[in-house]
C-alpha cells in the first residue's frame, strides 16, 4: 500500500515537472513534438529507475559506512554521468531503431535536474531500496505525462493566434501553469 | 578573435540584460521557479549560483588547457559539485533557516545549465579575469530576476517584501501565486514583458 502511494504521490500530486519544478529545461525545450516528447520521456523513465537504484546502493553501501555524506552530491553527479553514458552505450548495442529515435536526448538526461533531484528527494525522505525505486518509477512516469500533454498543446498552438511577445517561451510557461493549476486537482487523491 | 573588442564592462554587462540567462536563454528554470516564494529565497538562491559560477569559472579558465576535450563536461561538473557542496555548507553552516527552505535546490545547482553552460561557451575559451567577469554579470543577471520573480510573488501571494508588510489591509493574498503554478504564470508574463521592453529598446 505505502508503495502504491509513493507512486501515486511522484507521478501525480508532486508532478516533478509541475509541481516540484524539476527537469524543465527539456519540458520547454523538447516538448514542441510529440514523437520526441515520448522518446524523451522514456529516455528519462529508464535512466531515473536504474540512478534511483545505484545512488540508493551508493548512498547506503559506500558513503554511510564511510562517513563521507559530504561526497554526496560529487559522487551522485559522476554515477548518473557514467550511468548515462552506459545506458546509452547498451542502448546502441541491444536496440539500434531505439538508440536512433532517443538520439541527442540520451546525453542531456545528464544534466536534467529530475534524476538528480530524485536522487537527493530519496536519500532526503530516507526510502528503503524499493520504495527510491518505485519512487523513480512514478517520477518517470510523472514526468513522461507531463511531456506528452504540453507536447500535445504545442503542436494544437502552432495555428493559435498567440500575442507577439509572448510567443516561444512566454506562451509555454502560462501553459505549464494552467496544467499545474489542473494537477492541483490531484492533491486529493490520499 | 572578435571578442577582443568586447570591453571588460561590457563583458559585466552583456549577463545581465542582453545574454540574461533566464529570460533571453532560458537557461537555469528550475531553480528559478522552484525558489521564488519570496525574494529573500531568490536572493539566497541567486547569490549561491552567483557564487558558484564565478568560482568555477576562475578555476576552469585556469585548468582550461589541462583538460582534455574529451572529459571536459565531467570535469566542469566536478568542478561545479565541488563548489556548490561548499556553497551547500557554509549555507548550511550559517544560515540554517534558507538552508531548509531551499532544500534539494542548493545541490541542484550542480545541473544548472547556465552554469555549464557559462563553462562550456566561455570560461573553456577566455583568460581568467574575463571569464570571472562574465561569470559575474551572468550571475548577477540571474541574481536580478530570481529577486524580482520572487518579489512579485510574495508581494501577490503573501502580500509581504523581504518579510515586511508592504500591501493595504484588506488586500487579499493570491494564493495561487506562492503555489507552483504562480511560478509559471509569473515567468511567463515576465519573458512577454522583458521580450516587450526589447522591441521597444530596438525601435529607438
Amino acid at each position: 500500500m505505502n508503495l502504491i502511494i509513493i507512486f501515486i504521490s511522484a507521478a501525480l500530486i508532486n508532478n516533478f515537472v509541475l509541481m516540484q519544478f524539476l527537469g524543465i529545461c527539456p519540458f520547454v525545450g523538447v516538448s514542441k513534438k510529440m514523437d520526441s516528447a515520448v522518446s524523451m520521456g522514456l529516455a528519462v523513465t529508464f535512466v531515473m529507475v536504474i540512478s534511483a537504484a545505484v545512488t540508493w546502493l551508493i548512498y547506503h553501501l559506500l558513503l554511510v559506512p564511510f562517513d563521507m555524506q559530504i561526497l554526496e552530491y560529487v559522487s551522485f553527479i559522476l554515477v548518473i554521468a557514467s550511468l548515462v553514458q552506459l545506458v546509452e552505450m547498451f542502448i546502441r548495442k541491444v536496440s539500434k531503431p531505439l538508440y536512433d529515435s532517443l538520439g541527442i536526448f540520451l546525453p542531456l538526461i545528464t544534466t536534467n535536474c529530475a534524476i538528480l533531484g530524485l536522487a537527493l528527494i530519496s536519500v532526503l525522505k530516507d526510502y528503503s531500496f524499493i520504495e527510491s525505486v518505485i519512487f523513480g518509477v512514478g517520477a518517470g512516469v510523472g514526468f513522461t505525462l507531463a511531456l506528452v500533454i504540453m507536447a500535445g498543446i504545442r503542436e494544437e498552438l502552432a495555428l493559435a493566434p498567440v500575442p507577439k511577445h509572448f510567443k516561444g517561451a512566454g506562451i509555454t510557461m502560462i501553459i505549464a501553469g494552467c496544467l499545474g493549476l489542473a494537477f492541483m486537482g490531484f492533491s486529493g487523491l490520499i | 578573435m572578435s571578442q577582443k573588442k568586447v570591453t571588460l564592462f561590457q563583458e559585466f554587462l552583456k549577463g545581465i540584460w542582453k545574454e540574461n540567462p533566464i529570460l533571453v536563454s532560458l537557461l537555469g528554470l528550475c531553480p528559478t521557479l522552484a525558489v521564488t516564494v519570496s525574494a529573500e529565497n531568490g536572493l539566497a538562491m541567486g547569490l549561491a549560483a552567483t557564487f558558484v559560477v564565478a568560482s568555477s569559472s576562475v578555476i576552469v579558465s585556469i585548468l582550461r588547457k589541462i583538460i582534455p576535450s574529451q572529459v571536459r563536461i565531467a570535469s566542469f561538473i566536478v568542478i561545479i559539485a565541488t563548489f556548490v557542496t561548499i556553497a551547500d555548507r557554509f549555507l548550511a553552516a550559517y544560515y540554517p533557516d534558507i538552508s531548509t527552505n531551499l532544500g534539494p535546490f542548493i545541490p541542484l545547482i550542480i545541473v544548472n545549465c547556465m552554469i555549464l553552460g557559462r563553462q562550456e561557451a566561455f570560461a573553456s575559451k577566455n583568460n581568467i579575469g574575463r571569464s570571472f567577469l562574465d561569470a559575474f554579470g551572468v550571475g548577477i543577471g540571474f541574481t536580478v530576476v530570481l529577486v524580482l520573480l520572487g518579489g512579485v510573488r510574495e508581494i501577490l501571494g503573501s502580500g509581504t517584501l523581504f518579510g515586511v508588510e508592504v500591501m493595504w489591509n484588506s488586500f487579499h493574498p493570491w494564493a495561487v501565486m506562492i503555489l507552483p503554478p504562480g511560478a509559471f504564470l509569473a515567468l511567463g508574463l515576465m519573458i512577454g514583458v522583458s521580450n516587450w521592453l526589447n522591441e521597444l529598446g530596438e525601435k529607438k
